[in-house]
Formats: structure tokens, C-alpha cells, sequence
């Protein structure tokens, strides 16, 4: 059934993200691949060591949102990228509150998931990055049972402070997740403006965090 | 099979039908759509959600892990058989692997020897082997109680319908069991993902397409597609909605849509 496609294309967002997870900071002159090679392999161990995040525990794992997988991502131009046009139009305050509420909504989400990581190992596919290189697509595939589950990210240099790779989009199982919110913000924005989607955005929130 | 070709009558009588502000060039029948998509989500609800969560806390793992195997491996075997029509030989050959070793040492498919083997597994449809020779996908189409598909995946499965161990069976009790645990144990599977579907999508309609299109889009060209040009998308003109990207571009976002060549 293609429904299937769907239950992986969300069990796996979850590993992904479990998978930013763990991201430590220091990671300036890395390249790209070796980075995420880096990442995955902890975050797997990480979540096979941590009792809390196996069983779900939320605010365990917004803290290590927190430290770890946000100084990695740009999660700004990931937000802005799903929210559209609309974002120019978007004061700075509405910005940050799109961005607070669409990292909760995700991150609560993949919360639950964790427990399903077991012992998966995570493939890196060979990619050819030259030097001079700023934005980068880095394909990996983490294998357990059944098919092999892709796994890729985008990933732009940031010059300066903070330097180094950054995560800007997922992919899971050939389903970029930008892409997957864009329709969605795009719908809400039209019917109701970019307030709209802020509502929206934190009173599902507030309904996710209700059911426990 | 009927039921399908009635479908695609009925699909091809409305195409054309108007579609509101934030219509999808992709999914030219969306009114038509998400009236197909509340009517399985009933069902779902009503029957299928609750016989599946039953089949789960029931049922022993160890069992449904074995159910799970079984049609898995009945898959492996049409898996081979795309592969093949897809020139894809190390694919063909695993497949054929896997069915092989699972059938003769796994009783029948019932356990998974092959995966402990590290044999992938590359499951192909055959509206991946369409796709794979250039078939456009054509609208986006709900099918009643199958889900999400496209025109040219909805006439990929009338042709998988024929590949299909479990349909092919001469004896009718045997074939509507199996075909009735292979539903359960399909939903079973989907538990969490809808769970997790809840609450993740703003409009689950929309998620679920946008997912699908994507995925399938990937999937035929082995996870590494080509970007996306606009006759890849559809006939119909690409408006600001498909390609936020573009007013992104002037705003200091430069680049999402670009790939290294």
C-alpha cells in the first residue's frame, strides 16, 4: 500500500531529527560529510545510551535541541524557506515566534519517535565537495531492516563567527522537509493571514502537549 | 481492478473542475480528492484504525514480526520483477536473493534471513517501472480506501494486482484471509506514523500529498532526483505558491533549490 511510503517518511524524519540531535559545536574546518558522518554516528549512540529520550521525554530533548542540534542548523532560513514570500512582510517579532512554534511543533514530534531507534548504522555516500564549495548536499542511508532509509541534508558554509556547515533542509526518504510544510503554510497564510499561521502553529502545540 | 478503471472514468470526467485560491497545478482534482480523503479517513476511524490497534495489542510480536516478513517477502519477489523491467541488475539480483533465501531458509518468507545478511532490500513498484521509462505522473489522485497515488501509479497498481502472489490464489477462503491480515498488518505498521501524522500536519490532506508526490518522485530515480523543472510538475502554469523559492531569492535566501552539479 503507497500509505506505507507516509510511516516510513515519518518514522524516519524522526531518526533524522534524533539524528541532529547530538550535534557538538565545534566543527569549523570539517568538511561537510565528515561532519554529518560525525553526527550520526553519536546521535545513534547517544539515543541507545539515553533511557529518558528512549522513552520519550520531552523536555530532555528540547534541552538537547537546544545545545546542540540549533548552533548546527539555520533554522531561520529553514522556517523562512517553508513560510514563503510571506516572510519579507513578516516583522521581526512574527519571525520569531514562526520559528519558535515551528521548532516546538518538530520537535515534540520526533520526541516520540526516538524509542524506535535500535540498530541502525548510518552509510555516508561518497560526494565530491571542492574546496570553494558553500552549499553542499550531503546523501546518507541508515541501514537496519528493510529497505535502506535515505537520509540527506543541505547544508550551507557560513563565513565568520560560528563558522562552519549548517543545516538548512532534510531530507527523509526523498521527502524534503521544507518542502513538505510550504503548501501547508502557504494554505494558512492565505486564509488567514501570517497571524493566522502563528495561532494555528501554537494552538496545535498546545493541543500536542495535552495528549502527554 | 473494476472499481479502479471506474475511478480513473470518473477522474478523467472531472479533470478540469475548478479549484480554489491555493490550488496545486499537481493536484488538479482536489475538491474530488478530499472528498475521497474524508470519506477513507471514516473508514479508517471507524473500522480499520480500530481493528489494527486491537491486531497489535493482541497479537504477540514475535508473530506480527512474522506476518510482516511474509508479505514483505512476497514484495521481494515483484520487487525483482521491477527491477528487472528497470535494467537495474544488482536490485534485480538482491531481490531475487532475498526471495530466495527467505522462501527456502526463512519458512516461507516468515523470517527475515536475508536483512540479518545485510541482502537490501529495494522494493520497486510498477508505477516506479512507468516512471522509470519517462511516464509522466498525471494529477494527483486519492483512491477510495487505498490512499494517495497519481494517475500513472493508480494504472501501475491494476498491473501489480496481476503480479501479486496473494491475488493470484486459486483458493478464495485462503486469498480473502490472507488479503485481510495483509490489510491489518499494513494499518498495524501505520499506527505511530498516523499518530505522529496528527500531529505534525496542519492539514493532513495536504502533508500527505506533498509527501507522497516527493517521495515518489525520489523513489524512481533511486533517491537522487533531478530538480524540478516545471514540465516535470505539471501542464498547467507554475504560480508563486509552487515557487516561494524564487521571491525567497531576492530576500537574501539565495539558493535553496540549488544542487552542486
Amino acid at each position: 500500500m503507497n500509505r506505507r511510503y507516509l510511516s516510513r517518511l515519518l518514522a524516519l524524519l524522526l531518526v533524522s531529527v534524533s539524528t541532529l540531535l547530538v550535534l557538538p559545536v565545534s566543527a569549523a574546518d570539517e568538511p561537510a560529510d565528515v561532519l554529518i558522518k560525525r553526527l550520526s554516528t553519536e546521535v545513534l549512540d547517544n539515543i541507545r545510551n539515553d533511557k529518558a529520550i528512549q522513552a520519550g521525554d520531552v523536555s530532555r530533548i528540547v534541552e538537547l535541541v537546544d545545545a546542540r542540534i540549533m548552533p548546527n542548523v539555520n533554522f531561520k532560513r529553514m522556517t523562512a524557506s517553508a513560510v514563503g514570500p510571506a516572510w519579507r512582510q513578516a516583522t521581526p517579532e512574527q519571525q520569531k515566534r514562526l520559528q519558535e512554534e515551528f521548532k516546538i511543533l518538530l520537535v515534540r514530534t520526533y520526541a516520540g519517535a526516538l524509542s524506535q531507534v535500535s540498530d541502525q548504522t548510518i552509510a555516508i555516500k561518497p560526494v565530491r565537495i571542492a574546496p570553494d564549495d558553500k552549499d553542499v548536499v550531503v546523501r546518507t542511508e541508515v541501514k537496519g531492516r528493510g529497505d535502506p532509509i535515505q537520509l540527506d541534508y543541505k547544508l550551507e558554509k557560513t563565513p565568520g563567527e560560528g563558522a562552519g556547515w549548517k543545516i538548512y533542509n532534510l531530507n527523509v526518504l526523498g521527502v524534503w522537509l521544507v518542502e513538505t510544510y510550504r503548501s501547508q503554510f502557504a494554505q494558512e497564510i492565505n486564509a488567514k493571514g501570517l497571524s493566522g499561521l502563528i495561532v494555528t502553529l501554537t494552538d496545535r502545540n498546545k493541543a500536542n502537549a495535552k495528549k502527554g | 481492478m473494476k472499481v479502479m478503471f471506474r475511478l480513473l472514468m470518473i477522474t478523467l470526467a472531472l479533470s478540469g473542475c475548478a479549484s480554489g485560491p491555493n490550488a496545486d497545478s499537481r493536484d488538479p482534482l482536489e475538491p474530488f480528492n478530499r472528498s475521497v480523503y474524508q470519506f477513507n479517513d471514516t473508514v479508517d476511524r471507524a473500522v480499520l484504525k480500530p481493528v489494527a490497534t486491537v491486531y497489535r495489542d493482541a497479537v504477540p510480536s514475535l508473530v506480527r514480526r512474522g506476518v510482516n516478513n511474509f508479505f514483505g517477502n512476497l514484495e521481494d519477489a515483484w520487487s525483482f520483477v521491477n527491477n528487472t523491467l528497470q535494467l537495474k541488475g544488482q536490485a534485480a539480483g538482491d531481490s531475487l536473493v532475498r526471495f530466495g533465501v527467505n522462501t527456502f531458509l526463512g519458512l516461507g518468507g516468515v523470517l527475515d534471513i536475508a536483512s540479518e545478511m545485510a541482502i537490501e532490500k529495494h522494493t520497486k513498484d510498477f508505477g516506479h517501472t512507468l516512471g522509470y521509462w519517462g511516464v509522466k505522473p498525471g494529477p494527483y489522485l486519492m483512491l477510495p480506501l487505498l490512499g494517495p497515488s497519481t494517475l500513472r501509479d493508480a494504472v501501475g497498481r491494476t498491473v501489480d494486482s496481476q503480479g501479486d502472489i496473494v491475488a493470484g490464489l486459486q483458493d478464495i477462503p485462503t486469498r480473502n484471509t490472507l488479503t485481510v491480515v495483509r490489510a491489518v498488518d499494513t494499518r498495524a505498521n501505520l499506527l505511530k506514523a498516523t499518530a505522529m501524522l496528527d500531529e505534525l500536519a496542519l492539514d493532513k490532506y495536504t502533508f500527505t500529498r506533498d509527501a507522497y508526490l516527493q517521495r515518489r518522485r525520489s523513489a524512481i530515480y533511486d533517491g537522487n532526483p533531478p530538480e524540478e523543472t516545471v514540465e516535470d510538475t505539471a501542464p498547467v502554469q507554475v504560480d508563486v505558491v509552487q515557487k516561494p523559492t524564487d521571491a525567497l531569492n531576492t530576500t537574501g535566501l539565495p539558493g535553496d533549490e540549488k544542487v552542486k552539479p
